[in-house]
């Protein structure tokens, strides 16, 4: 079972929202769609529901054509980022619908609604109104609605995102255990999302899209190790991966008049020029034999602190452990980890990576 | 400083009060006057001022043969034609408000922007605008003076406000509600019927209490298009001043025909402190 996508494109009058999109989803296996705002990634999965029907291209599902058959019959499940349920149905209600709707028997409704409450920790609510719940459990809601159905294709479209921190963390963690367990086995799994942790973090396949066209479609380790561009790299970091404007030259990687390395092992393969050079923020540290840079902001992120310094042109925002206090301007010395360096074309493409991706 | 807002304050709201209360005081204290009463000067407590009688009230319901006003049947007559009038232009207004909120209409320039000003428009114009063109309309169909033309008529006049108030609503549905029910199995007449509109009752309730407003009070079409056959009430109490107008039966019989609005906006109100009209969808 597989859902095929060849060449899809949505234009509107300025831009494309899709653009020659193309890919192969087969089942038991988590697709994770990351990318900004805007990049596509609700159209993507509204046209897969059937919600916009492409302008050009062809989505086929287990050997049929998509384009055929209408939303209501093409029987897949989608949450929204939007916390979205029937205001005017209870809890129980809400989650029956979807059976109900399929004219299922009630004692076969009433069993598979109680499950899937119960997946979702929602048990003794099933009377309870849509309003009277917070944010938190009405998406607890809609999350059973689109589980009681089994579908073969799942769609989650930033469900998380409108939750607060604790809650997200909580419920990612839900998901991975409600998925692995039981619906992934038979179906499509397809997470949209703006956050690079929340997509290594669910693993599988992640399809890296910007500005309606996707950039990169590998598994999670190898979009980490290998990001193919300068732009997946810094859609797929966070905080985005430090690039710099540099050059090979004589055994050395220069960055500016005064700072320059070694060049790491492995780099050996690549020639003398130009490149712009990738660095994540955690493979800089803080030490005294390294450059100097002046602080712009230092922010402290839970048990980490973000640091932002530049030195003369070059701007960079270093991951440092624990909260350490810095004044602005305050001179700190930073070393660079040259074994975790990648160094992309000028025109972005990867040319070598620490994990041995291209030379 | 602070008493003398105080003071401010409750004195508009009494003011204001007054303003609004005293012409119902005064028709009441008038249902119950004789003539006698009525023409002897301002009075306003009864059996200290003048003595009450029933005779006001009591004369709605008899016959003009027996020296009472004709008010039962076109009392009827309105309830049916605001009744009808109101529930046809709420039906096919929450349909059009729902297709213009949710689907895009184009031909030529024309947008769905442009149909609802098309709606909206129909009541811009003043009702003198309409009246000769409803008359002669109504004349050729053979309508004139009957209760199918006036709720034809009030149709027209009324749904630009169901349309409008539901657009409105309608806007403020989330799309994805109905996409959800889509996705949950349901064509799209069913997303309608058993998703957005049970949560639509809340606009439908406003816009229906609007349309029966409208409806109920409309004097002016109701004077044009009818003649002896079917007077509506507003109509029939106007026509109670002549060269001896019964102040008394004329003041019971405004009351009667304002009851009704007072019971509408007595649930309406109910529907309001609940908070039902707002905040189930958001």
């Amino acid at each position: 079972m597989t859902l095929i996508a060849s060449n899809l494109s949505i234009k509107s009058e300025k831009n494309y929202h899709l653009n020659d999109v193309s890919f192969t989803m087969s089942k038991g296996e988590i697709y994770t769609i990351i990318g900004r705002t805007l990049a596509g990634k609700t159209t993507l999965l509204k046209t897969i529901a059937g919600l916009i029907s492409p302008d050009s291209g062809k989505l086929t599902f287990d050997g049929k054509d998509f384009g055929n058959i209408p939303v209501w019959k093409r029987e897949i499940a989608m949450v929204y980022q939007q916390f979205i349920n029937y205001p005017h149905l209870t809890v129980y209600q809400n989650v029956a619908f979807p059976l109900k709707q399929r004219g299922m028997k009630k004692i076969e409704i009433h069993r598979r609604v109680m499950d899937a409450l119960s997946q979702v920790g929602l048990e003794g609510f099933e009377t309870r109104k849509i309003q009277a719940l917070s944010g938190g459990q009405q998406q607890r809601v809609a999350l059973a609605r689109s589980l009681v159905k089994e579908a073969k294709l799942v769609l989650l479209d930033e469900p998380l995102v409108n939750l607060d921190y604790k809650l997200r963390e909580q419920l990612r963690e839900e998901f991975r255990g409600i998925f692995d367990s039981k619906a992934s086995e038979n179906s499509i799994l397809i997470y949209s999302s703006t956050d690079p942790v929340e997509a290594m973090q669910l693993g599988g396949q992640i399809l890296v899209m910007d500005e309606g066209r996707i950039l990169q479609q590998a598994s999670a380790k190898e979009i980490y190790e290998n990001p193919i561009s300068t732009k997946v790299s810094q859609i797929t970091n966070d905080p985005a991966m430090n690039l710099f404007d540099g050059k090979i030259e004589d055994g050395c990687i220069v960055l500016g008049p005064e700072i320059k390395f070694d060049l790491p092992n492995h780099f050996n393969g690549l020639p003398q020029g130009d490149f712009t050079f990738g660095l994540r923020a955690a493979a800089i540290s803080q030490e005294d034999t390294g450059f100097p840079f002046s602080v712009e902001l230092s922010e402290i992120s839970g048990s980490e602190t973000f640091l932002h310094v530049r030195h003369e042109g070059l701007k960079i925002v270093g991951l440092l452990n624990f909260v350490q206090n810095f004044l602005v301007g305050e001179k700190v010395s930073l070393k660079f980890d040259t074994k975790h360096m990648y160094a992309f074309a000028p025109d972005g493409r990867l040319k070598s990576s620490p994990y041995g991706g291209l030379q | 400083m602070r008493l003398f807002y105080t003071t401010v304050k409750y004195l508009s709201v009494t003011l204001w009060s007054v303003f609004v209360i005293a012409p119902f005081l005064w028709a009441i204290t008038t249902s119950f006057k004789d003539f006698q009463s009525v023409t002897s000067g301002a009075t306003y407590i009864p059996w200290v001022d003048f003595e009450p009688t029933l005779e006001g009230w009591r004369s709605l319901f008899k016959s003009p043969a027996q020296g009472g006003i004709a008010i039962v049947e076109p009392f009827f007559n309105s309830v049916i034609v605001t009744a009808a009038g109101s529930g046809i232009s709420i039906v096919l207004g929450t349909l059009a408000a729902y297709s213009l909120s949710r689907f895009t209409f184009r031909a030529g320039p024309i947008r769905n922007g442009d149909i609802t000003f098309f709606f909206i428009s129909q009541r811009i114009m003043p009702p003198v605008v309409l009246s000769i063109p409803f008359f002669i309309m109504l004349g050729k169909l053979g309508l004139l003076d009957t209760l199918f033309g006036l709720v034809l008529v009030y149709v027209v006049l009324l749904m630009p406000i169901a349309v409008w108030i539901m657009v409105d609503f309608f806007n403020k549905v989330p799309h994805e509600i109905d996409e959800t029910a889509l996705i949950d199995g349901c064509n799209p007449y069913q997303a309608f019927f058993k998703v957005v509109l049970p949560n639509s009752i809340p606009g439908i309730i406003v816009a229906g209490m609007f349309c029966m407003i409208f409806g109920w009070t409309d004097f002016f079409f109701a004077f044009i298009l009818t003649f002896t056959e079917v007077q509506l009430l507003p109509v029939a109490i106007v026509a109670l001043n002549s060269s001896i107008t019964p102040w008394w039966s004329l003041s019971a019989a405004a009351l009667v025909s304002v009851a009704p609005l007072v019971v509408v906006a007595f649930i309406v109100e109910r529907y309001l402190s609940k908070g039902n009209l707002s905040g189930a969808l958001k």
